[in-house]
């Protein structure tokens, strides 16, 4: 076996807590939640924090959940901070307002991504399951700005929104964000519940892809968008989460690490707890991190394409959901064998009511 | 998309705005940029060129101060350098111009 040389993660994915308030029908969170008392205390995270700073790590993303189901956040973002990480929050804006979030700008947090589900006030409620969080969110999202904190609005396209491209591009440039993301559904845990409620239709992301295009030269210099092409009608898989163990972590409520929030999806893998050990050992050393690093675990067409290096054979969890093998080749990939079971999902679309997550 | 960096004139006085920032680290070799969900590495120039952008010293004055650090690199050569980094920077919302 070569040997695989381990670079130095850049990015931790603080899963503070799995309570939300919202009931998104897209929610990726794993179907079963860590309950509130197994939850990291404040200074279990800040120890993280500092023992990730060592590893290599710069910035991490306080994300849930609702981050702000924490009545301790800002003593988290403080941990962030006192370990000189840049600190990313992820929220709903639900639980949060203007003074909390000075308390946290006071605290050292960084940047604010508000997560925003449609342009419009009743669609965006509606996907939601919460009404008025709309308001809320922009509320939130100018008191971001009024703050001089940078703002990302984040919204998750699918079938009933996608055709909103365009108005929710001025919505952030009205709201003041810097940078949008425009995050197309990705089918695990709940959103699973809900795939033939949510998956759009070729043409559907194709004319969203187009607008995007436009968008981006008519705003440059503006505001910055980020868009990818939705798994289930890419030709190529995603470099998921920049390849298995090569960038990021991620610490769920409880403090077990994963390499990517879906991971407990594969069976047999074996993740350590940041209580038990330390994480650097635990992104050199537990099982988990080592199953699917280099190019040894390939099977064709990954093992000798040219592109393994680049995507490295896609996402892990998306293979064994699909091919029912994790070390299969993402099957969202046109040369994987397992392909045209991705083209029959994909074909799979009915406006059934959404299944909410409670 | 075309390339053609924003123009940007001798008397703006750039400075890397709330959320980005620049900082030495080790473990990933050296000087990065970090910004809203995103990191750049920086080269040693590029890091020479960041330092300067504190919101005080215009373009000219930067372009100066890194001809006298670097004497034996061009002035035009420094110049050029320098407005194609901050016009990169500046269209990705990642500098401020003042």
């Amino acid at each position: 076996m070569s040997e695989i040389r381990i670079p130095a993660p850049l990015g931790l994915l603080a899963e503070l807590t799995h309570r939300c308030p919202l009931g998104c029908p897209y929610c990726s969170n794993p179907l079963a939640l860590e309950p509130r008392k197994d939850e990291l205390s404040a200074a279990d995270w800040a120890r993280v924090f500092k023992e990730a700073a060592a590893l290599g790590v710069l910035q991490v993303h306080l994300s849930g959940g609702e981050p702000a189901s924490r009545r301790d956040l800002p003593e988290i973002v403080a941990g962030a901070r006192d370990a000189n990480l840049y600190s990313n929050l992820i929220t709903s804006a639900v639980g949060l307002n203007g003074a909390a979030l000075a308390r946290l700008a006071d605290a050292g947090l960084d940047h604010v991504q508000v997560s925003i589900q449609d342009s419009e006030q009743d669609s965006a409620d509606t996907i939601a399951g919460y009404k008025g969080a709309f308001e809320r969110k922009r509320a939130l999202a100018a008191d971001v700005v009024k703050l001089g904190l940078p703002l990302t609005i984040n919204v998750v396209v699918h079938r009933a929104n996608i055709s909103h491209v365009v108005p929710m591009v001025e919505m952030a440039l009205a709201l003041g964000a810097s940078r949008v993301e425009i995050a197309h559904v990705q089918y695990y845990g709940w959103a699973l519940k809900n795939r033939a409620a949510l998956m759009p239709s070729r043409e559907q992301v194709e004319q969203a892809v187009r607008e995007v295009e436009t968008l981006r030269a008519q705003h440059r210099g503006h505001i910055v968008i980020d868009a990818v092409v939705p798994d289930y009608y890419a030709r190529y898989p995603k470099p998921c989460v920049g390849g298995w163990g090569r960038r990021s972590l991620n610490v769920t409520p409880s403090g077990k690490v994963l390499p990517c929030h879906a991971a407990e999806s594969i069976p047999g893998l074996e993740f350590w707890n940041v209580r038990e050990h330390a994480l650097a050992d635990i992104w050199l050393r537990s099982p988990a991190f080592n199953a699917f690093r280099g190019t040894e675990w390939m099977a064709e067409p990954c093992r000798s394409c040219e592109r393994r290096d680049h995507d490295f054979g896609g996402c892990r969890c998306q293979a064994f959901l699909i091919a029912g093998d994790a070390r299969q080749a993402d099957p969202v990939c046109h040369l994987s064998p397992h392909h045209r079971l991705v083209e029959q999902l994909a074909a799979v679309r009915e406006d059934a009511p959404y299944v909410y997550r409670r | 998309m075309s390339d053609t960096p924003q123009s940007i004139s001798d008397d703006a006085r750039p400075r890397l705005p709330r959320g980005v920032r620049l900082t030495h680290n080790e473990a990933q070799g050296g000087w990065v940029l970090l910004a809203p969900e995103r990191v750049f590495k920086a080269d040693q120039v590029t890091a020479e060129i960041l330092k300067r952008c504190t919101g005080e010293a215009t373009v000219f004055d930067i372009v100066d101060d890194l001809s006298k650090a670097f004497a034996d690199a061009p002035r035009e050569r420094i110049h050029a350098d320098v407005v194609k980094l901050l016009g990169g920077l500046a269209e990705k919302r990642l500098l401020d111009l003042g």
